[in-house]
This record gives structure tokens, C-alpha cells and sequence, in this order.
């Protein structure tokens, strides 16, 4: 019966990922053959710079999770993982023709050979065959680019897993820091470049079918990596539901019950371990294809964090959460908040009226949201008066613009939107700790509730 | 020779900038078993709140007692502010897994490195130049700044008034009873939040203390400014032992020192460039080889 | 049952919020979408309703926030007096687009997919190479030419077919130092100082070297890491080593950290710099104090009386540009170079005769124009400047402003 079950979930799961591959390439291409689409759609919109960090972000967002949320080993190496995943794949895949321009402080690149050009040397590097050395080479280098940052966490796993929550934390953020300063060191610059960024090999828009007259005329660019991190996904996934999955989890719940299982600690923590870095080696391969770069200084703490927000906001431990998480925090951060970056003015009184009462509102709205937690908490007197400084700071800015009669929008320059950001984040973190899904799944959300309370 | 002693004198200073910083983590760690990601910003923001309370100040009141004043001033609300963090951001998780408090001051830090980044409008920012501290002496050849030369002093009378604190008084032994046993000591009836919150006081004001003397000596702010010094504090508190407040300032003049010395290796070598690194690397060796740390206490739950 | 409430308000109140915020930017005229700094926007006529969008990709936050700003003011102030471009028989209102890269590379590329996706007709910027080079990908994708204003590293342009840049090159700038550098201090030993992980400064370093030492002289180079705040060790072991002369050719926020130790250590040997530290923040670390700064740059206050009264009176007219610029009315060169890119990115539409982003890369080639800074026009390999004198200023230290030394030329390397 449950077998039955699981497989039934697995085929509408897989059937959900082929629509939504689907749709990716259908919203791609339509302005290919329909006139006069909505801006939105054209190729230059940001849009598809959305989808296309979202399905980046989202592939590390998941590995991190699988470590974080499934093994409950807090580790905040990613950001050193990516930087790892990601030179692997420059390196091995600039082409000979620009490797010259590129290490020009050097005199040339040490690494002689360029894996989409071997393949092309044996199957012709014009038309079909030249597509399909490139993809060839790309997937290899991916794939070794995911099996450097496994190594690399083998190696440092070894001393730093025995070390518990906080300590493992710090000292793999250590590890990331390190790697970046070597990465960043001169005297390697022949393989790595040194300070300069790796730039010119085949990047996402490379997979943009072109014609003989070099018009586009099948754009792949956003499919390519929702492919990638599809089938990643996927794969971790069915780790996860695997019998190693269990094991993970059970570490995650109290390490000793599990040892007392028989469950050999170090060898599944070493595993998690490697797994989540190898993911987020291609992870960090597909985002040095995302911003058709590669440079050590990207990949610093910063990063992680914004990894690490990702998927808290999630819900620690549910992997369509991290997804759907990372897909509005990037859309959030690229797109729809932009807007708070720029000055602007009211173009009406009655606009500025309204935003004036919006503001009101929100600071009301916040101290009657506390006040009821307070209520709830039973906290004192003081809990009382803390909540409603929210609504008399509002309130009295609120006051105070009025007055003022300007007609700037308040707040808005360079910087803002970060600041709304955080206090989102912060939100967040303090009032839904649990995040959007908690540890339950999208599919959890269909199953009709008394079955899932017997399911418990 | 004259080199030599160049490079120790600023690894002395260096030292002691990151011991007023690490003080605070050690405390706060010890006690709640957090590490407090937001303490470097909170060094940043006080270093910020130095440079406007100067200019704000300098508009009403001569300006030897504008800079005292905003000194004054800096300290209070750089200890207000620490208060408020740990009310807002981590009282209400208490009783939450250890990694949601973590990430909560990560959440903090990165809500001050933005509201800073919006405030200054991404500019660095110059400190002022405090009279007296800002002046050079010449010692053994070098110029140097008195603030560099009485870092170490102000930090070794720091300290020993803070052990004092914490051995002698009624306070300080609340605050061991915290740290040896959350729950027990609840139960011996010591208030745990305001022992909690005295600890961020005391780390917030050494904080600003670490901020005055640290920005005297490098003048230029950028909202990153307190990351790199934070992570280095801790992992100077870790070095000493987390917990140990003596621990957590032998550390940090240690890891001043290396970090001096090896900027200061010969060009040729091409090192100098892991300064930061050597830092982590010596976090790594030191958690897997003695996870206690120099003076930590044998316990087997901590690490 | 609260929980729902809860979430219930939450959401009433960001949709409150965003319709407040967000009614009001869907009502804005495009031109009301103001920068910080031109506050007053002086109502752009009224002639014909076509608009053309100029964006502007220059940091706005990080390091280099200073010098971009700075960039900035030269094209809005071009923006003020030129608003409106003829091409192809018909008036165009012109307006600036701004995408903030942050100064830093991981930021550039989303800023300048920004762009793109504003639908601009071509791009100026940005102030420092690396994010220039990290955004240049997503330009040539989209085919949308790029201006490179003060981006003086090679690689911006090489194998970029849609960049371009109106200033000198590193490989020359750095000829034109160590030259300098030989002649004036008879230096020997040149101690070099940059940051670890940036590609301008490196890049600098490494041509500076090969020139000095090709002229006889020795290299001592040292990097420090990001974010590093101590100097001291660095100078000192400058000082050690003999060195003739300082080469520091880094960004704004790490030269006044620089330049103020080495006045407080009692550094003697003289100070070389790159055209970003052509920039009053330095001026002001330095003030009063008895450090020796040559730098080389693009434009000397005095070169063209006209814009420069204009621009400062531009400068005065508002706190916020004034702010901007550093609190004071010293003419960087970048702002020149931002004036004229403005205008050689009209000059290239009206040429073009089209706003559309293809034609404008083609007309690109063929730009000549004579701006404040000097006669620009772009060789046919990478779109580079044709451009052969660089300024080397001197900064007075006693009233805190620049002295021009020498105009200086290449030795043709």
C-alpha cells in the first residue's frame, strides 16, 4: 500500500518537473514567434536573470540543506565549496583560442588543454559536432567541478566533523577563508589566475541554438540551468528518501540513539558531508556560468549567509521550501525591491495620502500583532509598553511627514532595499522560526490532514 | 632592528584592539553558549556613532569637550544598543535549538552592516582625530600614535577589573553560576536575564572602548569594518579557551602578533597575503587539537 | 487559530505597504525617477514625448562609492544642460538610468542585467575595471555597447566586441609612472602595494614592474588582504627595504587608509599613484601633513575654464550634490570623464542615426569628439581611446588641493 503510494507521489512528482522544464523553455521562447509580448517576456527582461540565480541559488540553497536541514551538521563552508566547484569548471573550460587573453599577466594558462576543445578536436568543432563537444565538455567539467569540492570536504572532514553545532560552523567558515586567500595568491596565478577573474568560457547563453546566419533561433539559456539543478535536486531528493536519507536524519535527531542503531557516525557525516560539496560544486559551476566569471572574491562569507537565509526563510529541512524560498528572496533582492533603491516622488496628492495611511497602518498593525503575542506569552507590563513602540514610532514619523509636506517618498536611496531586506529577514527569524514549510514538503500540503495526523 | 621592533609594537596593538572585542565574544559565549555574530558589527556601529556624535557635537560646544562628550556618549549607546540586540533578537529565542540564535545574530549582523551601508551611503567614513591619543611619539625610532602604546595598558587594567568583577562580586558569581549551569542556577534563583544582559553591557562597552582606540589608529569606516576584527576575536577566544577572559586576551595579543609577523615577512616570500588566512588555519588546528582552547575548562559538552 | 491571524496581518500590512510604495512609482513620469544627487531636477522640457535611456552602471555603495559618484555627477550635470538629443530628425528626451554595482564583482553582473532589462540604448561606466570586466559579459549577451569611462584595465575592452572606453590604459598609465618615477626621483627600488584578489590593482602592479625593472630598477611588490585595516607593517617594511619610491595603486577607501598611517609613521619616501587616487577624500587624508603624492589622471582642474565654472557652480548648487563630490568643489577628473562620455554617447546616436542598442555599437567606431579631457576617438581592434598624455598632479598638502607637475606621454612601449 505504501509503496504503492510513494510511487503514485514520485510519477506526479516527475510529472511537475517535466511541466515545469516545460514552461521554462515555452516562456523563453515566446517571443521568438509571438509579436508584441508583454515586455516582461522579452529575453532582456529580468525575469529570466531571476530564474536563471533562482535554479543557482536554489541547487546550493538544497545542498546546504541537505547538511544543515537533514544531517544537522551546521556548516557554513558553502560559499568555499562554490569557489572550488567553480575555478574547476573556468579552468578546464576556457578555450585555447582566448586562454592567452585571459592569463595575460601570466603568459598563458599552465593547464594546456580545454575539455570542450579535446572533444571538439575529435568530433569537429563546426555545427552538430562542435554543440555537442561543447556540452560534452561543460558536463564533464561539471561534473569534475562537483568531485574537486567533494575532495577538498573529504580531506577537511576528516579532523573538523567530530566537532560539534558552533565549533563546526566557525571552523568551516575558517576553511572557506582560506581557500580564498590561496585562490587569490599570485604565485598560482598560471592555474588560477591570480587576482584576475577567469572570463570567456561557455556560459549559459552559450546553449542558445543560433542558425548559420548566427540568429538565435531556440534559446535555452534559463532551461540549462533548471535542467541542472532539476536532476541535482532530484538526485538529493532520492538520497534523502534512501535508507542513507533515514540515517541522515536519525544523526539529526540525537546522535547517540542513532550510534546505539548502529549507525556508523562518522562514515554518514563524512558522506552528508561530501555530497552537500559536491552539489554545491556544481552549484558553484553553474553560478560562475550564471555571471560568466569567475573571481575568489565573490565567494566570501557574505555569500554563505545569504545561503544560509535562504534557507532558514525555507524552513530547515524541507527541500521545495528551500526551492520556493529561493526563488522569491532572489526575485525579492534582483527585481520586485528595486524599487526602494531610487528616490522618487509623488505624482499626486492622493498617492501620497494613501502611502501616508499605509504607514499608519503598518506601525498599528505591528504593535497589535506584538501585543497579541505578548498577550499570549503572558509577558509583563513592560512586554506591553516594548510593543507598542513600533506603532508610536510609525505613527509619529507619520505625523511628522505630513507635516512636512513633502513630496519625495520618504526612505528611498541607494541602500534601502537592503535595509528592508534585513528586517524581513530578521522578521523572519524571530516570529515564523519554522520558516514557510517547516520540514514538510509541498506535496504534504495536498494530503488531507486527518491522514496525515495517522501517518504520526 | 628598528624594524623588529615596528612590527611588534603594532602586533602589540593590533593585540590588544582585538582582545576589547574578543572579551566580549568570550563572555557572551561562555554564558549563553552563542556566538555572538553581531558583536564586530556592533564595534562598527560604535566607531560609526563616534564619527556623528564628533561632527554633531562640534556644531554646539568647543571641540575638546565635543570629543570627550561623544566618547562619553559613544559608550552609552553602544551598551544601549547591545542591550536591545539581546532583548530583541535573542531572548525571544531562549528556548530555541542553538543554531536559530545563531542564525538570529547573523540576521543581526547583517541587518547593521546594511542599515550602515544605507546611513553613510556606502562612503567610508573618517573617524576624527582625537586629541592626545591621535598624537605620535617616537620610540626606538619608530612614530607611533599613543593610542597604540596604551592599547596593552588600558587592556591589562580592563582586565584585571573585570576579574575582579567576575571572582569577587555578587554579580560575577551569578555569572559563573550561569555559565557552569543554565538551568540549576534558575533554579538557585538568580535572574538569568539580567545576569545575561549585564554581560552584554560589559562586552558592548569594551566593544566601544575597542572601537575608539582601534578607528583612532586605522580612520577609515566602511560597514564591513567590524566582520574581519570579529572573526578574529573569536577566533582568539577560542585560542584562550572560551570562557576564560584572561584566556581570550592572551589570545588576541598572540594572534595580533603572528598576523603582524607575517605581514612583516620579507616581499619576496609572498606571504603576506595570508595574514587573515593564518588566522583560520590556526582556528582549525587548535579545535582539533585542543578544542579547550589555552585555559578553557575540561568540558566535554562545549565542543 | 492566532497564528493564521498573525499571518493575516502580516500580509495586509506588506500589501499596504507595497501599494503605497509601489502606486507611487507606477504613477512616476520616467524623468521623475530623479537621482539622490539632482534633486532639484530641473523639469526636463517638454519637447516631444520620445525617450532615450542612458544607463549608468557605476557603484554607488562599496570602495569605490566615492569615485563613482563622482563619475555620475559629470553626466547628470551633462544631463542638465543637454537634456534632449537630436537623432534622426526627431528630439529625444534624454533620461539616466542608474544600476548600483556595488564595487564589487559578484554585484556587477545582476546591476548590469539590470540595465538590460531597462531597456537602455547604451551604457556608461563603470568607475574600476573589475566590475566593469564582470559586467561586460552580460553587455556583449544582450548586445547592448558599453562606455567605459575611467575602466583602465585591458581586459575590459579585449574580446568585449560591445565595450568600449574613452580613457588610457593601464599598460600606459603605468609606463608613464615608472618612467616618471626614473626621472624625477632617480628611483631605484620601488616598493608596490596592492590589494590581494583585485584585478586593477594587481594588473597595475604587474605593468609597472615589467617597465621598471625593464629600466633597471627593482620591484618589491607585497598584496593585503581584503578589508585589511593595518598598514603600518606594510609601510614599515617599505621603509626597511629601502624603497625610492611608493607605488599604491588602490581604491579610494584602502589610499586614505594608506596615506594617513604613512603620514602618522613619518614615511619620507614619495608617494605614487593611480588615477583613482585622483579624489578630495585623499586630498583630505593628506591635508597638513608632510606626505609626497604624485598620482596620474585623465584631466587638470583649469583645462577647460568653461566646464569648470559650470561644474561648480552645479556642485554648490545643492547640499546633496555636494555631499557627493566630498564635501568640497575640487573637480575630480573622473567627473570630466563622466561629462564626456555623456556626450559621446549623444555624439553616437546622432551618428548612428537610431537609438536602437546595434546601430549605436556600429556608429561607435567612428565617434570622434572633443571633450574637456581631450580628443577622443576609438582604435579598431578593442574600441580603446586613442589617447597618448596622461597628467600627473601633485597634491599641496598645506591648502589640500592638486598642483599639476607634468603632462606626460608614453615612451612609446
Amino acid at each position: 500500500m505504501l509503496e504503492k503510494k510513494s510511487k503514485k507521489g514520485s510519477v506526479i512528482a516527475l510529472v511537475c518537473i517535466l511541466v515545469i522544464l516545460g514552461g521554462v523553455i515555452l516562456l523563453e521562447n515566446v517571443s521568438m514567434f509571438m509579436e508584441n509580448v508583454p515586455e516582461v517576456l522579452r529575453p532582456t527582461s529580468q525575469l529570466f536573470t531571476v530564474l536563471k540565480k533562482g535554479a543557482v541559488y536554489s541547487l546550493v540553497a538544497v545542498s546546504m540543506n541537505l547538511l544543515n536541514g537533514f544531517t544537522g551538521l551546521f556548516s557554513l563552508g558553502q560559499a568555499g565549496f562554490m569557489l572550488l566547484g567553480a575555478y574547476t569548471y573556468a579552468i578546464l573550460t576556457v578555450p585555447m583560442a582566448s586562454k592567452d587573453q585571459v592569463y595575460y599577466l601570466f603568459g598563458g594558462s599552465a593547464v594546456k588543454f580545454s575539455l570542450p576543445d579535446l572533444f571538439a578536436g575529435v568530433l569537429g568543432a563546426e555545427g552538430v559536432g562542435g554543440a555537442v563537444s561543447m556540452v560534452l565538455g561543460v558536463l564533464i567539467a561539471m561534473i569534475l567541478a562537483g568531485l574537486v569540492a567533494a575532495f577538498f570536504a573529504w580531506l577537511i572532514g576528516m579532523p573538523v566533523l567530530r566537532l560539534k553545532s558552533d565549533y563546526l560552523a566557525i571552523a568551516t567558515l575558517g576553511f572557506a577563508e582560506i581557500l580564498r586567500a590561496i585562490f587569490q595568491w599570485q604565485r598560482l596565478g598560471p592555474i588560477t589566475n591570480g587576482a584576475n577573474m577567469i572570463k570567456n568560457f561557455p556560459t549559459f547563453s552559450s546553449f542558445n541554438i543560433e542558425n548559420s546566419a548566427g540568429e538565435t533561433v531556440l534559446r535555452l539559456s534559463t532551461f540549462v540551468p533548471f535542467l541542472v539543478a532539476a536532476l541535482c535536486i532530484a538526485i538529493i531528493v532520492l538520497l534523502i528518501n534512501s535508507s542513507y536519507g533515514r540515517a541522515f536524519k536519525a544523526i539529526r535527531e540525537d546522535e547517540i540513539a542513532a550510534e546505539a542503531m548502529g549507525i556508523n557516525l562518522s562514515k554518514h557525516k563524512q558522506l552528508s558531508f561530501c555530497i552537500s560539496s559536491f552539489f554545491a560544486g556544481v552549484g558553484g559551476a553553474l553560478f560562475a556560468m550564471y555571471s560568466a566569471n569567475a573571481q575568489a572574491k565573490g565567494f566570501n562569507s557574505t555569500l554563505t549567509y545569504e545561503i544560509l537565509l535562504i534557507v532558514v526563510i525555507g524552513g530547515i529541512g524541507s527541500i521545495s521550501g528551500s526551492v520556493i524560498a529561493t526563488f522569491a528572496y532572489v526575485a525579492c533582492s534582483e527585481w520586485w525591491l528595486r524599487f526602494l533603491d531610487t528616490p522618487t516622488t509623488f505624482q499626486s496628492e492622493s498617492s501620497r495620502t494613501m502611502f501616508i495611511a499605509a504607514l499608519a497602518v503598518a506601525g498599528i498593525a505591528i504593535t497589535a500583532l506584538l501585543l497579541l503575542r505578548a498577550r499570549k506569552k503572558k509577558g509583563g507590563t513592560g512586554m506591553m509598553a516594548a510593543a507598542c513602540i513600533p506603532a508610536v514610532v510609525f505613527v509619529g514619523y507619520d505625523i511628522y511627514y505630513a507635516m512636512s509636506g513633502a513630496m519625495e517618498v520618504p526612505f528611498l536611496r541607494t541602500g534601502f532595499r537592503m535595509v528592508v531586506f534585513s528586517v524581513i529577514i530578521m522578521i523572519v527569524v524571530l516570529f515564523f522560526r519554522n520558516g514557510l514549510m517547516g520540514t514538510r514538503e509541498i506535496s504534504d500540503l495536498f494530503k488531507p490532514k486527518a491522514k496525515k495526523e495517522a501517518a504520526k | 632592528m628598528e624594524y623588529a621592533i615596528s612590527i611588534l609594537l603594532s602586533g602589540i596593538s593590533v593585540g590588544g584592539q582585538y582582545a576589547l572585542i574578543a572579551i566580549g565574544y568570550t563572555m557572551v559565549y561562555g554564558i549563553l553558549r552563542l556566538i555572538n555574530f553581531a558583536h564586530g558589527d556592533v564595534f562598527m556601529v560604535a566607531g560609526l556613532m563616534g564619527i556623528y556624535f564628533t561632527s554633531w557635537l562640534t556644531s554646539v560646544m568647543s571641540p575638546g569637550a565635543a570629543v570627550l562628550c561623544s566618547l562619553l556618549l559613544v559608550i552609552v549607546m553602544t551598551v544601549l544598543l547591545g542591550f536591545i540586540i539581546e532583548r530583541v533578537a535573542y531572548k525571544p529565542l531562549r528556548s530555541a535549538p542553538r543554531m536559530s540564535v545563531m542564525i538570529s545574530a547573523i540576521g543581526v549582523s547583517y541587518l547593521l552592516q546594511n542599515t550602515a551601508t544605507y546611513i553613510t551611503g556606502g562612503q567610508p567614513m573618517t573617524y576624527p582625530s582625537i586629541p592626545f591619543l591621535f598624537d605620535t611619539v617616537t620610540v626606538a625610532g619608530n612614530n607611533i600614535k599613543w593610542a597604540v602604546l596604551l592599547t596593552p595598558v588600558l587592556v591589562i587594567i580592563l582586565v584585571l577589573a573585570l576579574t575582579q568583577l567576575i571572582n569577587r562580586t555578587k554579580v560575577g558569581m551569578a555569572m559563573r553560576a550561569v555559565a557552569k549551569d543554565f538551568e540549576t542556577s534558575r533554579l538557585m534563583g538568580i535572574k538569568i536575564n539580567s545576569v545575561i544582559s549585564v554581560t552584554f553591557v560589559i562586552g558592548s562597552a569594551l566593544a566601544a572602548v575597542g572601537s575608539i582606540l582601534y578607528f583612532t589608529n586605522y580612520q577609515s569606516i566602511v560597514p564591513t569594518a567590524g566582520a574581519m576584527p570579529g572573526l578574529k576575536a573569536f577566533v582568539a577566544a577560542v585560542f584562550g579557551g572560551i570562557g576564560s577572559v584572561p584566556g581570550a586576551v592572551i589570545g588576541a595579543f598572540i594572534i595580533g602578533i603572528c598576523e603582524t609577523i607575517i605581514k612583516g615577512l620579507p616581499s619576496a616570500w609572498d606571504v603576506s597575503v595570508f595574514s587573515d588566512a593564518f588566522t583560520f588555519a590556526l582556528l582549525i588546528v587548535i579545535l582539533v587539537f585542543k578544542p579547550t582552547g589555552l585555559f578553557g575548562e575540561k568540558a566535554t559538552d562545549k565542543v | 487559530m492566532k497564528k493564521i491571524i498573525a499571518l493575516l496581518l502580516v500580509l495586509c500590512m506588506s500589501f499596504a505597504l507595497l501599494a503605497g510604495c509601489g502606486g507611487s512609482t507606477e504613477s512616476a513620469a520616467p524623468e521623475s525617477s530623479a537621482p539622490e544627487s539632482s534633486a532639484p531636477e530641473s523639469s526636463a522640457p517638454e519637447a516631444g514625448d520620445k525617450v532615450v535611456k542612458i544607463g549608468v552602471f557605476e557603484p554607488a555603495t562599496g570602495d569605490s562609492a566615492s569615485g563613482g559618484k563622482k563619475e555620475m555627477l559629470g553626466m547628470q550635470y551633462a544631463n542638465s544642460i543637454t537634456p534632449t538629443v537630436e537623432v534622426g530628425g526627431e528630439t529625444y528626451t534624454v533620461e539616466l538610468v542608474y544600476a548600483d554595482n556595488g564595487s564589487t564583482t559578484d554585484k556587477a553582473p545582476s546591476a548590469a542585467s539590470q540595465l538590460v532589462g531597462e531597456n537602455v540604448a547604451i551604457v556608461l561606466g563603470s568607475y574600476g575595471s573589475g566590475v566593469s570586466i564582470a559586467g561586460g559579459p552580460i553587455f556583449d549577451d544582450a548586445g547592448l555597447p558599453a562606455l567605459g569611462v575611467t575602466c583602465t584595465n585591458p581586459n575590459v575592452t579585449a574580446g568585449n566586441d560591445y565595450y568600449f572606453r574613452i580613457c588610457f590604459l593601464d599598460n600606459f598609465q603605468a609606463d608613464v609612472l615608472a618612467n616618471f618615477a626614473m626621472d624625477k626621483f632617480d628611483a631605484q627600488v620601488a616598493y608596490c602595494l596592492g590589494e590581494n584578489g583585485n584585478e586593477y590593482d594587481q594588473g597595475l602592479i604587474a605593468f609597472f614592474e615589467q617597465v621598471f625593472t625593464a629600466a633597471g630598477g627593482t620591484v618589491i611588490k607585497d598584496s593585503f588582504p581584503q578589508n585589511n585595516s593595518d598598514f603600518s607593517t606594510y609601510l614599515n617594511k617599505a621603509k626597511s627595504e629601502g624603497a625610492d619610491v611608493i607605488f599604491t595603486p588602490v581604491s579610494i577607501a584602502y589610499a586614505t587608509q594608506i596615506l594617513s598611517q604613512a603620514a602618522s609613521l613619518g614615511i619620507e619616501a614619495p608617494f605614487l599613484g593611480s588615477d583613482t587616487l585622483d579624489d578630495n577624500m585623499v586630498l583630505e587624508a593628506i591635508k597638513g601633513t608632510d606626505i609626497e603624492l604624485y598620482v596620474s589622471t585623465f584631466y587638470q582642474e583649469g583645462g577647460d575654464p568653461d566646464f569648470d565654472a559650470g561644474i561648480k557652480e552645479y556642485i554648490n548648487s545643492s547640499a546633496d550634490i555636494l555631499a557627493a563630490n566630498g564635501g568640497n568643489d575640487t573637480i575630480s577628473a573622473v567627473t570630466a570623464m563622466g561629462y564626456d562620455a555623456y556626450y559621446v554617447a549623444l555624439e553616437a546616436m546622432k551618428l548612428a542615426g537610431s537609438v536602437e542598442p546595434a546601430d549605436i555599437k556600429a556608429a561607435m567606431w567612428d565617434v570622434t569628439y572633443t571633450g574637456v579631457s581631450g580628443d577622443i576617438a576609438f582604435e579598431e581592434v578593442n574600441g580603446d581611446a586613442i589617447r597618448d598624455t596622461a597628467f600627473i598632479k601633485t597634491a599641496n598638502t598645506a591648502d589640500g588641493t592638486w598642483t599639476l607637475e607634468t603632462v606626460q606621454t608614453g615612451s612609446g612601449q
